[in-house]
């Protein structure tokens, strides 16, 4: 029995995916259901002790949400997955299973501006430190690492400028720390990044953007690539040491190279709650089924776009990864071969005022705080995402006051183009 | 052999053919990770043994604890060792004294001596190192799918619903051949800084 190695379509399409045992229902059932019945007391013992594989409760597990998290492994090559209520959630479960008060986490500077809030505030509260480095100085990392540093957080296209990172010199430096490398893939999608193959330990999503990419479900995943060692040094604690509220078992020596995953679901999800809605998961699951022919569709409209922009008289400067002299094409070439996403950004000559003016004036594209729809959208994130940043941080992370920034649709390029072409001259 | 990963086929054929399976270092302690791999696959319909001798005299599932291998007294398919790698030689040593001998020597996860398995290769025998039955049979038969692991395989044929004490199929259709570009890396790395 020879098996072939489906392509990325088929895993889009299968993966974690079978007709249901008991009715045979092909499209995966939404098992909208807090709990599961127990065969007897024994069994019941087995699977809180966690010696069997099923399910107690959806706070830790449910059955439409495991077909989602298997499918993302697949997708991004991992050995597991754990899905969750938001990208956020995913943050804070990922960090939670590293992290003690006076640890520290190395994070990029150019991130999504509310996981650089959530970092620099929230995470305040817990004890948890970050520091900075620029994606674009692997030697700012390198210097930045100290014996308290216990994970690299990066996005592989980052936001708001669609700028590419280079996930394999940053891996270097986590590997030479003894660090994991936590890569939020959300703006790429595993169709045009597989950041695992670049060197991740582990990837984090928010769902809600391309995976899901219809704008109508909130949801995050966490993926474990299976590759970090995290009894080394005993570093890390929740995995290696034995767990008093598992009766002493060691996550890592019970679960191997899912252990990671183990660890966020049963030590993270089930003690601090952001489950995941079988419905939503069911919703996001039959995005994903179209990832492969949306994100062409996203990443080719959003290079017309950018074209057009770029030789537009209002318009002073496009970031885009995709255009051949922009500062990040040879990385784009290099990581995202495919395109280069569909989130970026653009700055107008007539400065912020220019800007809240193209925003109303606009009748296809719609002014709101997301990306990653089959809609096209358009915000000023100096205004609204970025807005917490103080001036200097704005422009560090490339919401600069004359910047907009666009998340390319699936409609016609031709009409997203005409659509721009009059507001920028109303 | 490249037992840094194994092709699904070679593990899919040793859980479909074993039908007895000698662990040594079985634990009664229910934490341990030897107790739930034994206990599952008990409940999955395999012959198990419990070899430990610090534990004679008591049982794991109804089965008595022996001393060793030797004192298990019939023909055995396999012998799954939970001790640490250098504690791997002597069991395989022991077992190849068996006559017959077992069919296939499993070396938990963790657990790996390269020159007790081509021993045990030489002697005609197959062997398996650093992995788990329990997870490798959930794998193969999606059962772990239920826990978001990626079980890499697909199958769109209706499994019948698992029920207490079923043996599984394992014959889904694999990809990746057992192997992910990430497990490639997890034993690159491991031999990098071995």
């Amino acid at each position: 029995m020879t098996d072939r190695l489906p392509g990325f379509s088929t895993l889009a399409v299968h993966a974690g995916a079978q007709p249901d045992p008991t009715t045979g229902a092909r499209a995966t059932p939404i098992y909208q259901t807090t709990s599961f019945v127990f065969n007897d007391a024994d069994h019941a013992a087995s699977l809180f002790g966690l010696q069997a594989f099923g399910n107690i409760y959806t706070r830790i597990g449910n059955p439409t949400n495991a077909v989602l998290e298997e499918r993302v492994a697949a997708l991004e090559g991992g050995t597991a997955a754990l899905a969750v209520a938001s990208g956020h959630a995913a943050q804070v479960i990922v960090l939670q299973q590293l992290m003690r008060p006076g640890d520290e986490v190395l994070a990029a500077r150019k991130l999504y501006g509310g996981s650089i809030n959530q970092f620099t505030h929230a995470f305040k509260a817990f004890g948890w430190n970050v520091a900075w480095a620029d994606p674009d100085d692997v030697a700012s990392f390198e210097r930045a690492v100290t014996p308290h540093t216990k994970a690299i957080f990066i996005e592989s296209i980052a936001n708001p400028a669609g700028s590419i990172t280079d996930i394999e010199a940053i891996a270097a430096v986590a590997r030479k720390a003894g660090v994991p490398l936590i890569v939020d893939n959300t703006l790429a999608s595993p169709y045009l990044i597989k950041p695992i193959d670049h060197g991740a330990d582990i990837v984090v999503h928010s769902l809600t953007k391309f995976l899901g990419g219809h704008g109508n479900s909130l949801g995050g995943v966490i993926v474990d690539a299976g590759t970090f060692d995290w009894s080394k040094d005993n570093k890390y604690p929740m995995l290696s040491e034995p767990r008093p509220e598992y009766h002493g078992i060691r996550i890592q020596e019970t679960f191997g190279n899912f252990a990671f995953a183990i660890a966020c679901r049963v030590l993270g999800l089930r003690d601090l709650g952001p489950a995941l809605s079988p419905f939503n998961a069911f919703m996001i699951l039959t995005g994903i089924e179209t990832l492969p022919l949306r994100m062409q569709k996203h990443c080719d409209n959003a290079k017309a776009v950018a074209e057009f922009l770029s030789s537009h008289p209002a318009v002073s400067a496009v970031n885009y990864a995709g255009l051949p002299d922009d500062r990040y094409h040879q990385l784009q070439r290099k990581y995202s071969p495919k395109g280069a996403g569909a989130v970026f950004t653009f700055s107008l000559k007539g400065g912020y005022d220019a800007g809240v003016n193209l925003v109303s004036n606009l009748k296809l594209f719609s002014h709101l705080a997301n990306v990653g729809d089959t809609r096209s959208l358009v915000i000023h994130p100096a205004s609204t995402t970025h807005s917490q940043l103080d001036d200097e941080a704005k422009v560090r992370s490339g919401a600069g006051p004359d910047v907009v920034r666009l998340s390319i649709g699936i409609e016609d390029k031709e009409d997203l183009i005409a659509d721009l072409d009059q507001a920028l001259r109303a | 052999m490249n037992h840094d990963a194994y092709d699904d086929n070679y593990i899919r054929s040793i859980l479909n053919n074993v039908k007895s399976i000698a662990m040594v270092g079985a634990s009664p302690v229910n934490v341990r990770p030897s107790y739930f791999a034994f206990k599952y696959l008990a409940q999955r319909g395999y012959d198990m043994i419990p070899v430990n001798p610090g534990h004679v005299g008591k049982e794991l599932m109804g089965k008595p604890f022996v001393a060793s291998l030797a004192d298990i007294g019939r023909p055995i398919d396999m012998v799954d060792i939970f001790r640490n790698s250098s504690h791997i030689m002597p069991v395989v040593d022991e077992a190849l004294k068996l006559s017959p001998p077992p069919k296939v020597i499993w070396m938990q996860l963790g657990a790996r001596d390269d020159a007790a398995a081509e021993k045990a290769e030489a002697a005609g025998l197959k062997v398996v190192m650093n992995r788990c039955p329990k997870i490798e049979y959930g794998r193969l038969s999606s059962e772990i799918s239920w826990m978001g692991v990626n079980s890499r395989t697909l199958s769109s044929k209706r499994a019948p619903v698992p029920t207490q004490g079923m043996r599984l199929s394992l014959n889904r259709s694999s990809f990746g051949g057992g192997q992910t570009a990430a497990s490639d890396r997890a034993a690159k790395n491991k031999t990098e800084t071995t």
